[in-house]
C-alpha cells in the first residue's frame, strides 16, 4: 500500500467511527420529533450537561467509569423528560415556530447557567486513551470505544422499538396519532417514555464524547448543528435515513479533511448539506408518500 | 349494553348531532344509516372518545364513558374500526395486529388472539410480514378489523367497512362481521351502503343531518319511505 492509500483508508475508517456516534447523536434528536413532533433546539445542551456529569463523577467524586456512565445516562434521561413536562407539554397544541423558540429558549438558559455553575475554563477527564497503530495506521482507542459503545446503544434502541408493546406504540404513534387512543395507548405516557429514551441517548452521547473532547458551557455548538443537518438530511423523523446520513456527513468530513486542513471536512459537508435540499430535501431515504 | 342518551357533539361552532339517543342490546348487531354528511363517524368518535360529546350520556354496562379517559375505552370492551381504516401503514401486518393487543389485559392472551384472527382472515397470516400500507383496499379492511379484535371486545365499532371496496370485497366483508357477530361480539356499523347493511343488522337508526329520524327492525325498514326520504331528500 502506497502512503496516500494508508491515509485514505485511515480516514475513511476514522468517517466511520465518527459516523456510528452521528447516528447516536441523531437518533436520540430524530425520536423526539418523530414521536411528540417537536424539534429539541437545546438536545446538544443536554449532551454539554451530561459531559459535565461525567466530568464531575469521575474527576472530582473520583467514581469508577462505568458508574459514571449509568449515573450519567439517567441524569440525562431525567433531564428529558423535565424538558418535556416543564417546557414541551403545555406548548403540544402551540404553533410549532412558540415550540421552536421555547427550546431554543432553554438552549440559552441552559448555556448560561452552565457558565455561571462550572465557569467557562475548559475541562477534561484527564483520561488519555492509547492509540492502536495497525498496519501503519493510527486508530485512536476513544474512537473506537465510543464508535462500539454508540453501536450496542442503537442495536438495544432498535431492539426495544421492535420487540416490545411499548416500542411498538411508539413508531405506531408516529404514523398516527390521532387513533393511539383506541389502541388504548395514553399518548402522553408514550411522550414521557420517548423524552426520557431521547435524553438516555444525549447521555450516552455525553459519556462516550467527554473521551475525546473538553468539555465547556458552549461546547453543545459543536455538536448541535451537525446532529439537527444530519436528522434534516436523512428526513426528520426518519429513523434509517438518519442513520445512513449520519455516516454520509462523516466520511465528507472525515475523507474531505484529509486533503486540506480538518476543517475543511466540515465545509464540504455543510456544503453538501445546502446542495442536498436541492435536490432531495425531504431527505436521503424519502418515505413515499 | 350501550346506551346513548340525548347526545350532542360536534367541531368548534359547527354541530354535528343532536340529541342522539340510541341503544344496543348485548349479542345483537345495529345498523346506522343515512347519507354523507349525517354524523355517522362523529357518532362513532364519541362513543369511542376519540371527541367529546358537549351534552347528554353514553353508559356501557353501567360504566359512564365521559367520565372514562378516551384511551381507557377500549378497557371497558368497545373497539372501533375507524373510517378509512386508519392502519399503520409503514408497520407490518403483524406490527398493526400487535398494536390491537397494546392493553395490558390483553397481552398474555396475545397468541390466543393471534390465532383467533389468522383463523378468521387466514391471509392476514400469508401477509403478516407485509407493510400494512401495501395491500389492497379490502386486505387492510380485514387488518383494521382484525386490529380491533386483537383486544378481544365486548362491542365492535364498523365505521363504513364497505367504502372503497369492490362489490365482491363488499360482500365478503360483510359474511365475515356476520360471523364475528357469530362468535358473541355484539356490532355497531355505520353504513351508506343501506340495502346491504339492512341485510346483516338486526335492527336500525336513521340518521339525518345530526338526528335520529326513524329507527326499527332492519326488515321492517328495508322498503320502508323512511330510507327512501332520507336518501332522496324528498
Amino acid at each position: 500500500m502506497g502512503i496516500f492509500d494508508v491515509y485514505l483508508l485511515e480516514a475513511l475508517i476514522n468517517g466511520v467511527l465518527l459516523g456510528g456516534v452521528l447516528a447516536l447523536l441523531s437518533l436520540g434528536l430524530n425520536l423526539v420529533f418523530g414521536v411528540i413532533d417537536v424539534v429539541w433546539i437545546c438536545y446538544a445542551e443536554l449532551i454539554m450537561l451530561g459531559m459535565y456529569a461525567m466530568y464531575f463523577l469521575s474527576r472530582v467524586y473520583h467514581a469508577p467509569m462505568v458508574l459514571a456512565a449509568a449515573i450519567c445516562i439517567v441524569t440525562v434521561g431525567v433531564l428529558g423528560v423535565l424538558l418535556h413536562v416543564v417546557v414541551i407539554a403545555p406548548l403540544l397544541g402551540a404553533a410549532p415556530i412558540n415550540q421552536l423558540l421555547a427550546t431554543g429558549g432553554v438552549l440559552f438558559f441552559l448555556q448560561s447557567a452552565a457558565t455561571i455553575l462550572f465557569g467557562i475554563e475548559f475541562k477534561n477527564l484527564g483520561v488519555r486513551l492509547p492509540v492502536l497503530k495497525v498496519a501503519g495506521m493510527f486508530i485512536s482507542y476513544a474512537r473506537l470505544l465510543a464508535f462500539g459503545a454508540a453501536l450496542i446503544g442503537m442495536v438495544l434502541v432498535y431492539l426495544f422499538l421492535r420487540r416490545t408493546y411499548t416500542g411498538t406504540a411508539i413508531r405506531a404513534i408516529a404514523q398516527d396519532r390521532q387513533i393511539m387512543t383506541l389502541m388504548g395507548v395514553d399518548s402522553r405516557r408514550i411522550y414521557v417514555i420517548t423524552s426520557a429514551l431521547g435524553g438516555g441517548l444525549a447521555g450516552l452521547a455525553a459519556c462516550l464524547l467527554v473521551l475525546q473532547y473538553d468539555v465547556h458551557p458552549f461546547v453543545g455548538l459543536t455538536f448541535g448543528p451537525i446532529t439537527f443537518l444530519i436528522c434534516v438530511l436523512g428526513g426528520l423523523g426518519n429513523f434509517g435515513g438518519g442513520f445512513v446520513a449520519a455516516f454520509v456527513f462523516a466520511e465528507i468530513i472525515s475523507v474531505g479533511g484529509l486533503y486540506l486542513d480538518l476543517e475543511w471536512g466540515y465545509v464540504f459537508a455543510f456544503a453538501f448539506f445546502i446542495a442536498m435540499m436541492f435536490v432531495r430535501p425531504q431527505g436521503l431515504l424519502a418515505r413515499r408518500s | 349494553m350501550l346506551e346513548l342518551t340525548r347526545v350532542r357533539a360536534g367541531y368548534g361552532s359547527f354541530q354535528a348531532l343532536f340529541d342522539v339517543s340510541l341503544e344496543v342490546r348485548r349479542g345483537e348487531a345495529v345498523g346506522v344509516i343515512g347519507p354523507n354528511g349525517a354524523g355517522k363517524t362523529t357518532l362513532m368518535r364519541v362513543i369511542s372518545g376519540l371527541i367529546r360529546p358537549t351534552a347528554g350520556s353514553i353508559v356501557m354496562e353501567r360504566v359512564d364513558l365521559l367520565a372514562t379517559p378516551p384511551h381507557r375505552i377500549v378497557e371497558i370492551g368497545i373497539a372501533h374500526v375507524p373510517e378509512s381504516r386508519r392502519l399503520f401503514p409503514r408497520m407490518t401486518v403483524e406490527d398493526n395486529l400487535k398494536m390491537g393487543g397494546f392493553l395490558p389485559a390483553a397481552r398474555p392472551k396475545a397468541r390466543r388472539r393471534f390465532d383467533f384472527v389468522y383463523e378468521l382472515f387466514p391471509l392476514l397470516r400469508e401477509r403478516r410480514r407485509q407493510l400494512a400500507g401495501s395491500m389492497s383496499g379490502g386486505e387492510q379492511q380485514m387488518c383494521a378489523i382484525g386490529r380491533a379484535l386483537m383486544s378481544e371486545p365486548k362491542l365492535l365499532l364498523l365505521d363504513e367497512p364497505s367504502a372503497g371496496l369492490a362489490p365482491v370485497v363488499v360482500d365478503l366483508v360483510f359474511a365475515l362481521v356476520q360471523r364475528i357477530r357469530a362468535g358473541g361480539v355484539t356490532v355497531l356499523i355505520v353504513e351508506q351502503n343501506v340495502q346491504q347493511v339492512l341485510r346483516i343488522v338486526d335492527r336500525a337508526y336513521v340518521l339525518k343531518a345530526g338526528s335520529i329520524r326513524a329507527a326499527g327492525a332492519a326488515a321492517e325498514l328495508r322498503d320502508s319511505a323512511i330510507i327512501r326520504e332520507a336518501y332522496l331528500g324528498v
